[in-house]
Formats: structure tokens, C-alpha cells, sequence
């Protein structure tokens, strides 16, 4: 009994030892996604009250250039990690972004871009259960889609967007696609 | 020329670690001397080879000798010297090396300080020492070699992320490598001593100071990064139960544990298997924190370059490094000598207690941080796990063994009387309780979180109890007369204890406050608007740009008034960096003794207004102070005199250590 309480910490490292040569073949960042590759999914998105907007978001909206879309939500804390990055992507206009409110009140959806800064230039509302979010295969907020000018989903990126993801991974995938 | 003699370098200590790891082993088993001896020089000359390498890859950085690739991926001509110093060090490679340096440069020390030690005892920990060298050395050499050349060689290079550059993040570093590596010290002794089969207070009289200094660094390097996060980050946030904290403060956990149980083998000559299972598993943390950076099993903001194949080799390092000494322990372990018994009430039983607290707690953090690669690995989907969960499980943790932490110190070794300690604890518990109802009655009842009033009772508790305990010890009601010359006789280690001791009640007066009273306001607002936040007004009075060394910055120029007294001005800055080209904020602070005024300026809007983030985040100092407090005790303790060389205690222990 003595003797077996001495072996516990190396078979709880054994354990352990298990699911982290697992995880090496994991990727916690790259979530395999059906729609990259497929047309985005149709959609005709409200418009957000408050923000001043006539409509929504529509399929239509993410055709005839290269842009990006932005899954959020005023209940999403990594959002607010990422949001004021996106507010500077705006700013040197560099790509259009375009957000979905997803699963949120849409009060407080505007609540929220009024506090940290509107990087979109049109935003959507996806009420719960958030089909629209379902149909572009998203799994939680915030999420990005990089959407080409076919209006084709071409990249996606779970989690927030940091400078060094957008100057070394997204930017020159917008830039590749740009050039099409 | 020079990187290539770096390289030369690294791959003759490799050499010389390999000697150092066999031959002083073999040489402890067959008991001949000879070979024993080899470690000394051994780990000198690993120590100079690496510095020399070391120092190669600093005179690429500090040239800017852009044909080496980490140069050129890293640094920059414009950057400021000191950044191109750090560089060194702000990238995978040449972290490592940063890392295998500092275990090198412990070797040496335990070669120059350490000639008091039995020589089986000395040469095994060397030897354990060097194969941990052997694994990082390889590791550099076959998948992280920072010398590697680039032809043809960039004119400039890609620069350091700005966000990087701050004198906060050029020392964290090296503070937390240091205690890192440091661990390994008392991890070499630990697996030393299962070698031998024998461990004694002479043991532990030796891996305390290391342990402590280990610790003190550590302590350093976390609260340096805390303090870089809530000054440069701009959110005003300082701790974010991010994997890679995490991986930082579980070998805090265990190393703060290892140093109280390492006094109980020193002082009792018990609890022995478990201080060394301590041992062990603090370097172990320290690992595992390596290879959960490294390998890219886990999201974090911390993001390393990561690449599979060197997760792979960290998962074989930290394999037969962990596994492989719990292995020796599983097998060792049962053998070694009970020490002094003691009665579950009496220091050694609360410190006990407190340690078992402690390592629950670090073993939640593990499963915290862990929790996401199971469930994946498990098909149960993606998870995160967040800072809820944390506070949930880890804090409530600690609540209880706060409350011991008074009581402890008051207690008799081997048979304490808890009704006495309690006795003399009755006025501070009752100032304890007071202190809750006034936090209660402050904050308006249930109009502030619940908590509140608990954490000031601990913090009240803890710090209160320190001080009737130094009080008791240099008899200051008993005998006032000669309560000073008493206090200066004091050991440095009892003071040591007390500062810490005390750190972590200031330390929880500022958790407690700043994470439940902040004043959050974030606005647009115009040149000339003011915004009242709790007691201060803040008026925005003008935006204009000012240029860096290597970044153009928007400056921002607050008012800050006070019932209508202007206090402060304060300037805020948006700086862009050219190289790389990356915005990053500076918030200006205005720190005092209640609490902190934290201004952020952001971007401007269509209308000429400018987003600003204004925080009212009472007791930051207190943060800061209970920090430097712990790192003060750990300081004066390590001056204790029976860890210097040459005092009277430590003919002692080579005594002990020979007869035995």
C-alpha cells in the first residue's frame, strides 16, 4: 500500500505524458472547416438598431472584392482582446470587415461597438440560436473568414486576430487573393 | 566568424557535458575519487563554453550581423541598444541558449561554492546537472540552432515585436529563466540523493539556499511580467490565467512548497520523500512550462514559434527528465529513514498542511491549463478555460491556508499548543472581523461583490498575526526593555519569513481591492470634454504627435483635477512602430498609495473626438508592494548566516555530511 502511494506521481505523469504526444498532432488554433473552398452561405442579415444602417448584411455584400468576416458578440470576452486591432486594420483600410452579432441582443451588440469602436463596415445580426453562424461552420467568437472576390470562403481564423497572426499569416493571404 | 565560433562552442560543451553526465556517476558508484573529480573542471569548462557562445550570439545582436538568420529575424539597426541586448533573448533560440546558459553557470556555482559537500553527493548532483545540459544542448544543436546563417544576408533586419520593447520585458526573461533553472538545482540534489538512498538536514541545509534564490528570482520574473502587462497592455489588467503564466506560477507553487518543507527535513529531519517528490516536481513544472510554450499544444497570447518536431523533443526531455526521476523515486522513495515524528498539531503538521494545500493548488492550475488539450485529445470538443474557473477553484484554496499561515509560525515543533497560539491570535481575529464590517459597511453592503469583506479579513489576519508573532519572538510586551537588541538578534531567516509573510497580506489587500472596486470608463471624447471617474475629473486637452527613435507616437495631454483642484497633467501615447510596422499603446499611470489612475488614448473618430479607456483601480501599489515584499524575505533570509560559506554551521554540515 506504502510502496503503491510512491508510484502515483509517475503514473499520473505517465498519464499526462499520453495526451501531450496526442496534442503534438493536435492543432488547438485549426478547427478543419467543410465551407473553406464553397461559396459563403446565403444570408440576408438585419441591420443592428441604432447604428443607423438601412439593411444588414447580405450574401451579395461579400462579392466583387476581398473581405473579411467577423464573428462577435458583447458576451465574448477574447473579442474585446482583439477588437481594438480591428479598429487599426479600419483605420489604414486596408480590407473591408464585416461583422456578424451572433447569438447576442442586438441592444447590446451595438452597446458594445459603441464602447470599444466600430471596425465594420456592415454588420449583421444573427439572433440564437445563430443559424448564419452554424452555416459558415463557426464553433465559438470571435472567429474570421477571409472571403474572396467570388464571394468564395478561402481562410478561416479561430480566436482572436493579433498583429503578428495578421502582418504573418492573414494579410498575405488578402494580398494573394487581392491579385486574382 | 564569430557566430561559427559560437556554434564550435555549443558543440564542445555538448562534449564536455556528456563527460561531466557518465563519468562522475560511475566514478560515486565505484567510490574512485578520481573520477568524482572530473565533475568540478567539467562543469567549469561547460560553463565557459557556453558563455562563449553566448557571447557570440551577443556580438551578432549588438553588430546587427544580419547574415545570421536569428539576427535578422529578430533585430534591427534602429532599434535602441538596450532592445538589441534583450533580443537576445526574445526569441526561441536564443532563449534556449539563454536557458542552457544560466543551468551552466548554476553548475559552476555548485562547483565553486560547494566544496564543502561530500564528494558522492557533489559529483552525482553534477552529474545529474549535466545530462540535463546534454538534452538542452542537443535540443539547440539539432532543431534550434541560433547561428544558422542566410545568404544572401537582408540589409536590415525585421525588428522586435514593439510591444517587446520595454525595459519591464528585457529583464522578465532572464528573472524567470533563473528560476527555472534554478529549480534544477535542487532537482540534481533531489535525484542525488535517491541516488545515494540517504537524505539529511545537511541535504537540506545545502538545496534551501538554492531554492530560495530560485524562488526569489522567479518571484521576480513574475511579478516583473505582471507589472509589464498592466503598464503596457492597456487593459489594466496584470494576470490572465494564460497557460504560459500559468506555467509560471506552478513551479512557484511547488518551489514556495519546496521551501517550507525543505526547512521541516533541515530543522526536524522529516517529511523527507515528500520534499523531495517537491523537488522534483517544481523543476518538473518548470519543464512542463517549457514545453507547453514550445510545442504549440495549447493557445495562448504568448505565442512562440512553434513547430511539432520540437515539441517532440521537449515531450522526450521532459519524458526521461520526470519520468524518468519519479521512476527512481517510485523505486527509492520507500526505503528512506522516517525522520522525527511529530503530532498533526504542531508546525511541522500546519506546515504540512499548508504544503498539501499548496501543491492541490498548483495541481488545479495543471488541470486548468490542461483541460483544454483533454478535451480535445478526448474528442469532447474545443474549450477553453478561463479565468472563472480559476478564481472558482484555485483562490478558495488558498483562503484556508492563509488562515494557517498566522497560526504556523507560532507553533512549537513536534507538539504545538493550538489553544495558546489562538489565545494570542483573539485580538487579531477580532480586528480581523472588524476589518470585514467596515469593508462590508464601505462598500454599501451587497451594493460590491461578497468577497471583499473576506479578502481584507485574511489580509488583516495574516499581516496582524506576522507581527504578534515577531512581537512574541523579541518579547516586545513581555520585556520592552531589550525588545531591540532582541530584534537585531533575531535570525535573518525569522525576518526573512516575517516580510514575506507580510508581502502576501499587502499582496491580498490589492488583489482584493483592485479586482472588485475598479472604475471602468470608456468614451469618445472631445478636446476640452471632461469625464468624472470615482473622485477625479479627466478633461482631454489636446492630441498632437511627437516622434521616437523608432516610432511615431500621438500623445495625448489629460488634466486631471481633483474637487476642482487640477492635481496632474497626464500623457498617454498611440505609437506606431516602423520596424515592424505595429501599434501599440502606452497608458499613463498616476500610482498612489489608494489607488491608480490609468488613462488610455485610442483611435479618433469621424468627428475629431478620440476613444479613450480612463480606470480608477484602487490598491495597484499594494500589488507591487507585497511582490517586492516577498522578494525582500526571500532576500534576507538567503543572508541568513547558516547559509553563508564560512560560518560556524556550515563546518557543521560537512561534518554531518562526511560521518554519514
Amino acid at each position: 500500500m506504502r510502496s503503491g502511494l510512491y508510484m502515483l506521481p509517475v503514473l499520473v505523469f505517465g498519464v499526462l505524458a499520453l495526451f501531450f504526444l496526442k496534442g503534438l498532432g493536435l492543432n488547438p488554433r485549426e478547427i478543419p472547416s467543410v465551407l473553406i473552398d464553397r461559396p459563403v452561405p446565403e444570408m440576408t442579415l438585419a441591420p443592428l438598431p441604432g447604428r443607423g444602417d438601412s439593411r444588414g448584411l447580405d450574401t451579395a455584400d461579400l462579392k466583387g472584392r476581398v473581405s473579411v468576416v467577423n464573428i462577435y458578440g458583447s458576451w465574448c470576452i477574447a473579442c474585446v482582446q482583439e477588437h481594438p486591432y480591428l479598429v487599426e486594420i479600419k483605420k489604414s483600410g486596408t480590407v473591408p470587415i464585416m461583422g456578424i452579432d451572433w447569438r447576442d441582443d442586438p441592444v447590446m451588440g451595438y452597446a458594445w461597438l459603441k464602447k470599444h469602436g466600430d471596425p465594420y463596415e456592415r454588420v449583421g445580426v444573427d439572433p440564437p440560436p445563430g443559424r448564419t453562424a452554424v452555416d459558415f461552420g463557426v464553433t465559438g467568437a470571435p472567429e474570421s473568414f477571409i472571403v474572396d472576390k467570388a464571394g468564395i470562403i478561402r481562410y478561416k481564423h479561430i480566436g482572436p486576430i493579433t498583429p503578428d497572426i495578421w502582418t504573418r499569416t492573414l494579410l498575405p493571404i488578402i494580398r494573394e487573393l487581392e491579385k486574382k | 566568424m564569430i557566430a561559427e565560433i559560437g556554434h564550435f562552442a555549443l558543440v564542445l560543451a555538448l562534449c564536455v557535458a556528456l563527460v561531466q553526465a557518465i563519468v562522475p556517476l560511475v566514478g560515486a558508484r565505484r567510490g574512485v575519487d578520481s573520477w568524482m573529480a572530473v565533475s568540478g573542471p567539467a562543469s567549469t569548462m561547460q560553463f565557459l563554453f557556453i558563455a562563449i557562445a553566448f557571447g557570440a550570439l551577443m556580438n551578432a545582436y549588438v553588430t546587427s550581423d544580419f547574415s545570421v538568420m536569428n539576427v535578422a529575424q529578430n533585430s534591427h539597426t534602429e532599434k535602441p541598444m538596450l532592445y538589441k541586448v534583450a533580443g537576445v533573448w526574445g526569441n526561441h533560440e536564443g532563449s534556449l541558449l539563454l536557458w542552457v546558459t544560466i543551468l551552466s553557470l548554476f553548475g559552476f556555482a555548485v562547483t565553486l561554492f560547494g566544496r564543502n559537500l561530500p564528494p558522492g553527493l557533489r559529483s552525482r548532483a553534477l552529474a545529474v546537472q549535466a545530462m540535463i545540459s546534454v538534452g538542452f544542448l542537443l535540443f539547440i544543436l539539432l532543431t534550434s540552432n541560433p547561428f544558422a546563417r542566410i545568404e544572401p544576408p537582408p540589409i536590415d533586419g525585421s525588428g522586435l515585436n514593439p510591444i517587446l520593447q520595454d525595459p519591464g520585458l528585457a529583464f522578465h526573461p532572464p528573472f524567470l529563466y533563473l528560476g527555472y533553472v534554478g529549480f534544477s538545482m535542487a532537482y540534481s540534489f533531489a535525484i542525488a540523493a535517491l541516488l545515494e538512498g540517504r537524505v539529511d538536514p545537511a541535504w537540506a541545509r545545502w538545496v534551501r539556499p538554492w531554492t530560495l534564490a530560485a524562488w526569489i528570482f522567479l518571484t521576480c520574473g513574475i511579478v516583473l511580467g505582471s507589472w509589464w502587462a498592466y503598464y503596457t497592455l492597456g487593459w489594466g489588467g496584470w494576470w490572465y490565467w494564460d497557460p504560459v503564466e500559468n506555467a509560471s506560477f506552478m513551479p512557484w507553487l511547488a518551489g514556495t512548497a519546496l521551501l517550507h518543507s525543505a526547512v521541516v527535513v533541515e530543522k526536524r529531519d522529516a517529511l523527507k520523500s515528500w520534499t523531495i517528490l517537491l523537488a522534483i516536481v517544481a523543476f518538473g513544472f518548470s519543464l512542463l512550462g517549457t514545453f507547453l510554450v514550445r510545442s504549440g499544444v495549447l493557445t495562448s497570447v504568448h505565442a512562440f514559434a512553434t513547430d511539432p518536431k520540437r515539441g517532440v523533443f521537449v515531450l522526450g526531455l521532459l519524458v526521461l527528465a520526470v519520468g524518468g526521476s519519479f521512476s527512481l523515486y517510485a523505486v527509492r522513495a520507500p526505503a528512506m529513514k522516517m525522520g522525527g515524528l511529530f503530532a498533526p498539531i504542531s508546525r511541522e503538521g500546519s506546515l504540512l498542511f499548508n504544503n498539501v494545500l499548496m501543491a492541490t493548488g498548483a495541481a488545479t492550475v495543471l488541470l486548468g491549463t490542461l483541460y483544454p488539450l483533454f478535451a480535445d485529445a478526448l474528442n469532447l470538443g474545443k474549450v477553453s478555460v478561463g479565468p472563472p474557473f480559476f478564481n472558482a477553484v484555485f483562490l478558495p484554496l488558498m483562503a484556508p491556508m492563509v488562515v494557517v499561515m498566522a497560526v504556523a509560525p507560532m507553533m512549537a515543533w513536534k507538539r504545538g499548543d493550538l489553544a495558546g497560539v489562538l489565545g494570542r491570535l483573539k485580538v487579531v481575529a477580532a480586528l480581523a472581523l472588524a476589518a470585514a464590517a467596515l469593508v462590508w459597511f464601505l462598500q454599501g453592503g451587497s451594493a460590491g461583490p461578497w468577497w471583499t469583506a473576506g479578502g481584507f479579513a485574511l489580509a488583516v489576519w495574516l499581516g496582524l498575526g506576522t507581527l504578534v508573532d515577531l512581537g512574541g519572538r523579541i518579547g516586545l510586551l513581555r520585556d520592552p526593555g531589550r525588545a531591540l537588541g532582541r530584534a537585531l538578534r533575531l535570525p535573518r531567516s525569522s525576518w526573512g519569513m516575517v516580510s514575506a509573510h507580510f508581502g502576501l497580506a499587502v499582496f491580498i489587500v490589492g488583489l482584493t481591492a483592485s479586482s472588485a472596486w475598479t472604475i471602468e470608463k470608456i468614451q469618445t471624447q472631445a478636446i476640452g470634454e471632461t469625464v468624472q471617474v470615482g473622485d477625479y475629473a479627466v478633461t482631454l486637452k489636446a492630441v498632437e504627435t511627437v516622434p521616437g527613435p523608432n516610432y511615431t507616437a500621438a500623445r495625448a495631454t489629460f488634466d486631471i483635477a481633483r474637487d476642482g483642484q487640477s492635481v496632474a497633467l497626464m500623457q498617454p501615447e498611440k505609437r506606431q512602430y516602423r520596424m515592424p510596422p505595429r501599434p501599440t499603446t502606452t497608458a499613463a499611470i498616476r500610482s498612489g498609495i489608494a489607488g491608480d489612475l490609468y488613462v488610455v488614448i485610442g483611435d479618433e473618430d469621424i468627428k475629431g473626438g478620440f476613444v479613450t479607456r480612463l480606470y480608477y483601480k484602487p490598491c495597484v501599489l499594494w500589488l507591487w508592494a507585497g511582490g517586492a515584499l516577498l522578494v525582500l524575505g526571500g532576500l534576507i533570509s538567503l543572508a541568513d548566516r547558516r547559509h553563508r560559506i564560512g560560518a560556524p554551521a556550515r563546518a557543521r554540515v560537512a561534518g554531518v555530511g562526511a560521518k554519514a
